[in-house]
């Protein structure tokens, strides 16, 4: 009976459905490549672009600061929602509600507007024109991190949640305030559960900055939409776009993978997983 | 057989006056009073459900109670008196009595992104401010204790249910208490992992620290406590010597719950 020749079962479906997707896809890069109305050598030629690299520079920006900021908004506002007091909670649940509810681009608009029914700030003598303050590069960054956060709140709730309940209270049977349980015990094993989620949003927020552009924040897009503004060269250059947005949300996947790799996902590689994420907050703190 | 609790006397380490709560309707203790001496040995028998494991949250005020009060070494816990009413105290100032009220739980709560050095030696040095030499050295002297030597670097998951136990003792011994309090501290092991933990438990009875120990080990505290108090349905039943209770229980109730056990 070993002797038996074994054929496997051959899923004919599959291979008509593969021959079908190579064939579409084929036609339609012949059809892109082939098109006479692209101008092929305008996509190296602005690929490097001293314009576009700026943009480049300040996209990066837009996601790290708004990473940054909602981080931290984040972690208040999760903290506040499991307080106790019903008023502390419930500002932070309208927050999340608000924010979560309303489109970033309707918030984004918003803040570049803000002028229309807050002219002026005045602080005793101080006077100062919102116009002046509230920049485009300003309204931008406040919509991303104000909008952000209210995700990140949800996200490091659910990572607090996630802790058992009986490490909080062996911190507190043995003298640990609340505030010293929260920073030494609960805290940096909620971090475990956090940091996965905050690398997906991280490389969501490297392509949602780019709704920025609707009020001209000089992002990758602002820069590309100036240029083909003027030549015409709109797919060319939302090619050049669309490259470099791969290429960073690329290598900030394959850092989420790395940092995951070391983070583990099992209970047993809890102390690992601290001691990467320890490393990586001292990373982010330099470069920061 | 019970007799009556003697307050404010200097030799108590726990007094316990009608202590009461409620979880909604639902009363699980019915007016607790008690006393526990200075180096006694306690242990707190009863049924599943009958209150044993609240009563002794109430004393470090892990559980709020709903009515009575509790002294530790002669301070009320977990209230500040001022005017005949009760003030419930800060998380600080909880935190500032909770430092000398030891706590083993049934399922050990070791941190577990922590090892074991730091398990036991973070609490002394954050909270009583030692030094880190002073606080591994004597980490690794309490390691000794409870037969777990050069297990320093081992993080809990490494570790066996009984060990973990152990180094949790450890951990609540570090901080130098004056009393200690068991919750079912073996109920989770697997039964051939059971003596080892009694084993450090004993040497600790020996050397003259106060304990209550909430237990279903018969054996244990038939050798080891002073003084056993069986508990039913939220209200002390019968309480005396160990032998006397375990071996020669007066009450009915008592009776039938020691049957069931052997």
């Amino acid at each position: 009976m070993s002797e038996q020749r074994i054929i496997p079962a051959r899923n004919w479906g599959q291979w008509v459905i593969a021959i079908l997707l190579i064939a579409i896809v084929g036609f339609l890069l012949a059809m892109v490549i082939m098109s006479r109305h692209i101008t092929w050598s305008a996509i190296p030629q602005y690929l490097f672009d001293e314009t576009i690299l700026e943009g480049i520079k300040l996209t990066i920006l837009f996601t790290v600061l708004s990473m940054l900021i909602s981080i931290v908004a984040g972690g208040v506002l999760a903290m506040m929602r499991l307080s106790p007091n019903a008023i502390v909670s419930g500002f932070a649940s309208l927050y999340i509600w608000f924010f979560r509810g309303t489109p970033l681009l309707v918030q984004i608009i918003f803040w570049f507007n803000i002028q229309l029914f807050i002219p002026s700030i005045d602080i005793g003598s101080i006077h100062f024109d919102t116009n002046s303050i509230i920049t485009a590069f300003v309204a931008a960054l406040l919509a991303l991190s104000l909008n952000e956060a209210a995700y990140m709140a949800e996200i490091m709730r659910g990572g607090l949640m996630a802790v058992d309940s009986g490490q909080q209270e062996a911190a507190k049977a043995l003298g640990y305030t609340p505030t010293q349980s929260m920073l030494r015990i609960i805290f940096p094993q909620a971090l475990r559960v956090i940091i996965p989620p905050i690398g997906n949003q991280t490389i969501s927020m490297l392509k949602t900055t780019s709704l920025v552009s609707v009020v001209a924040a000089q992002d990758l897009l602002t820069r590309a939409q100036n240029i083909y503004a003027k030549n015409f060269l709109i797919i060319e250059l939302l090619i050049v776009a669309s490259i470099w947005y791969l290429v960073m949300t690329t290598v900030a996947s394959s850092l989420q993978y790395v940092i995951e790799r070391r983070l583990g996902r099992s209970t047993s590689d809890a102390p690992m997983a601290w001691r990467a994420a320890l490393r990586l907050l001292r990373a982010e703190g330099s470069n920061g | 057989m019970t007799q009556q609790p003697e307050f404010t006397t200097s030799g108590a380490m726990v007094e316990a006056l009608d202590v009461r709560k409620s979880f909604g309707a639902h009363e699980v203790l019915k007016g607790i009073n008690l006393t526990i001496r200075k180096g006694e040995v306690v242990c707190l028998l009863g049924p599943s459900g009958s209150g044993k494991s609240t009563f002794l949250r109430c004393i470090n005020h892990l559980e709020r109670m709903s009515g009575g009060r509790i002294l530790v070494d002669g301070h009320l816990i977990g209230y500040n008196e001022r005017h005949g009413l009760l003030y419930e105290m800060s998380g600080k100032e909880l935190a500032r009595q909770r430092q000398d009220i030891g706590m083993v739980f049934q399922r050990f709560n070791l941190f577990a992104h922590h090892d074991v050095l730091t398990n036991i030696s973070q609490a002394p040095m954050l909270i009583r401010g030692q030094s880190r030499e002073q606080a591994f050295s004597r980490a690794r002297e309490l390691l000794k204790l409870v037969d777990l030597e050069g297990r320093e670097d081992a993080y809990p998951y490494q570790l066996s249910g009984g060990q973990q136990q152990r180094v949790a003792i450890a951990r609540a011994l570090a901080m130098n208490p004056k009393l200690m309090l068991f919750d079912e501290p073996t109920s989770a092991l697997d039964p051939e992992l059971v003596g080892e933990v009694l084993a450090v438990m004993r040497k600790l009875a020996a050397d003259g620290m106060t304990m209550l120990v909430v237990t279903h080990e018969l054996a244990f505290a038939r050798e080891v406590a002073d003084r056993v108090i069986f508990m039913d349905q939220g209200v002390v039943v019968e309480e005396g010597p160990a032998r006397q209770v375990i071996d020669a229980p007066q009450h009915e109730r008592t009776k039938t719950f020691l049957r069931r056990m052997h």
